[in-house]
């Protein structure tokens, strides 16, 4: 055991080194806790509109340290609600296409033949689409709604981990540890789920991570554009759009949606970057 | 009693060069608690005669021929009965220890899998099998080591567990191809050791191009050249008495025969020569050589050679 906490501690420690990963994920941690949090953070109910408290500004009252929307309802409750949002957004759409992505990609990899020549047009199908154009027309189908925008995202997003895991598997599949697993009576779901997947996590970290990154920008976007979830929802992108009119009076009502949205995608990505040049074989974790 | 019989067998690949006639009417069979050796240059097909036996090859083969074992056509076997098989009545001990072990799992989880794979025992039984296994090919604190990634390990005890592994499932038949390639003299020393006491009441295809290896291990030995057997014969005969010109240049190009190489190199798989595979080669070759194709012909004491001019 003591063995185990040794590696656990060696992972950290890399970890500490790159700058990028410590401050990523020490925005992330702490977005992480405003979300879990907000409910006692908050210092108002972030939907109940007070009409005689329309557009104060920030830093003038203390009842609403970053002032009110025009409908009178504390900024600072309902960007903190708006964390709990787009991280979960951020969680559900990223999983949810990782792990589709991850089982057409190793089934394509590992097999090849029909299914890869199947499954890769598929996902070259989605890719000739823009992907945010993409994500607006099959919003627009489903109607307006978080959940609508949360299946587009992952209609667009599963082709991503579907070629990194494919691509990882064509190499992993010559090796001979898959051979020797054959060679013991193993069935290809065994070397699939024993010896190739836990092989390709560290790619799967890194495209997951900056993933989230970009999921929530395009939550935040698709939001904007009216897709989204509807007033009274916190949601970043439709404070964004809610705040638009009053830009020239009262510009924290844009400007403070567009930092939150631009710290967390800058954190993802940072913690991204890191974790690749972290994760790279070149120089492994393992030596 | 032969184990394993292999009649006529042979293992052609397509590619976009032709065709690889890698392995082109064999004919051998391995007794009861034997060991066979299987030797010949890089090149002649002695592995992927190891992996037809597995079923082991890509789908751009072809294989031709029987192969029995305990009188079954392993050929004939159904896929799902094939894995049945595999590791656990006959298991192949792979070259390159260093890359046939998956580096992101402990090597104690690698030989407990096997283990798993045919017995129907828990994580905790097969871990306590997977640990003695260990023991007994000689790994200090075995305990500590399952507990290990592969890359804390030497070549040699790579090997080690690569042999652990084989034989966790107690085959009856093993096959070893090139169990000593890379490993320094002392420590291939010590695993040729292991293997003779290991297998000792197993019967062994030991495919190899070291002779010295072979010396150590083999009861009976076969030499293979470009696809074909060209002679097979107890141990002894064949240091002593070898008989087919390219047995006697293998033997002469052993450091303490003073190292003399075989002129030439050795056909293509794909295009044969006409006649004796060998004769470009070979000193004693003779018009009928380049010619006629010679039949292994019997010399008595079980000796067998593929050579018109094995009697003088």
């Amino acid at each position: 055991m003591a063995q185990h906490n040794n590696q656990f501690m060696d992972v950290i420690e890399r970890f500490k080194e790159s700058r990028s990963v410590t401050i990523g994920a020490t925005i992330i941690v702490l977005f992480c806790l405003l979300a879990i949090f907000a409910p006692q953070l908050s210092p108002n109910n972030p939907t109940k509109a007070c009409l005689d408290d329309r557009l104060i500004s920030p830093f003038t009252e203390f009842r609403y340290p970053l002032g009110t929307d025009h409908l009178g309802r504390c900024f600072l409750s309902r960007l903190l609600y708006g964390t709990r949002i787009s991280l979960m957004v951020g969680i559900t759409v990223v999983s949810i296409s990782a792990t589709v992505g991850i089982i057409l990609g190793v089934v394509s990899g590992y097999y090849g033949g029909l299914p890869d020549a199947l499954i890769m047009r598929l996902v070259d199908a989605t890719l000739a689409f823009p992907s945010i154009f993409l994500a607006v027309a099959i919003a627009g189908i489903l109607g307006q709604g978080l959940v609508s925008v949360m299946i587009a995202l992952v209609v667009v997003d599963w082709t991503k981990y579907a070629r990194v895991v494919r691509g990882s598997v064509l190499s992993l599949k010559e090796k001979e540890f898959i051979e020797s697993a054959r060679s013991l009576g193993a069935t290809d779901l065994h070397i699939m789920a024993r010896h190739i997947l836990p092989n390709i996590v560290a790619p799967i970290i890194v495209v997951a991570t900056l993933g989230m990154a970009y999921v929530i920008l395009s939550a935040a976007a698709l939001s904007f554009l009216g897709f989204g979830p509807q007033p009274p929802t916190p949601e970043w992108g439709v404070m964004l759009n809610a705040g638009r009119v009053y830009m020239r009076t009262e510009p924290h009502l844009t400007i403070l949606p567009g930092l939150a949205i631009m710290a967390m995608v800058l954190a993802f990505n940072l913690l991204g970057d890191g974790l690749r040049d972290i994760l790279d074989p070149k120089r492994s974790v393992i030596e | 009693m032969n184990l394993l019989e292999i009649i006529n067998l042979t293992t052609h690949f397509q590619t976009p060069d032709g065709i690889v006639q890698a392995v082109d009417k064999i004919d051998l069979s391995i007794r009861e608690k034997e060991t066979f050796g299987l030797i010949g240059e890089t090149g002649c097909g002695k592995t992927v005669i190891g992996l037809t036996i597995m079923r082991l090859l890509p789908p751009t083969a072809t294989v031709g021929g029987e192969i029995l074992y305990n009188g079954k056509n392993l050929l004939e076997v159904s896929e799902t009965g094939m894995r049945k098989i595999r590791g656990e009545e006959i298991a192949i001990i792979l070259q390159n220890p260093t890359t046939s072990l998956n580096p992101v799992l402990k090597v104690g989880e690698q030989i407990a899998e096997a283990i798993r794979l045919h017995q129907g025992l828990n994580k905790h039984d097969a871990k306590k099998k997977a640990i003695e296994m260990l023991d007994s090919v000689r790994i200090s604190s075995p305990s500590r080591r399952a507990n290990e990634y592969p890359h804390k390990f030497s070549g040699g005890m790579k090997q080690r567990v690569m042999i652990a592994m084989g034989l966790a499932c107690d085959p009856s038949f093993i096959i070893a191809d090139e169990p000593t390639k890379g490993l320094d003299v002392t420590i291939k020393a010590q695993i040729v050791e292991l293997m003779k006491e290991m297998t000792e009441h197993k019967a062994m295809l030991l495919i190899t191009h070291d002779l010295g290896v072979a010396a150590e291990m083999c009861d009976r030995i076969a030499l293979m050249y470009a696809g074909e057997l060209v002679e097979y014969a107890p141990l002894d005969e064949i240091f002593e008495k070898p008989l087919h010109p390219y047995t006697i240049g293998f033997l002469n190009s052993l450091p303490k025969k003073g190292l003399v190489p075989i002129p030439g190199m050795s056909p293509s798989l794909i295009n044969f020569p006409d006649g004796c595979r060998f004769h470009s080669r070979c000193d004693y070759a003779t018009g009928e050589c380049k010619q006629k194709h010679p039949d292994m012909v019997e010399m008595g004491n079980g000796h067998f050679v593929r050579c018109f001019h094995a009697r003088s």
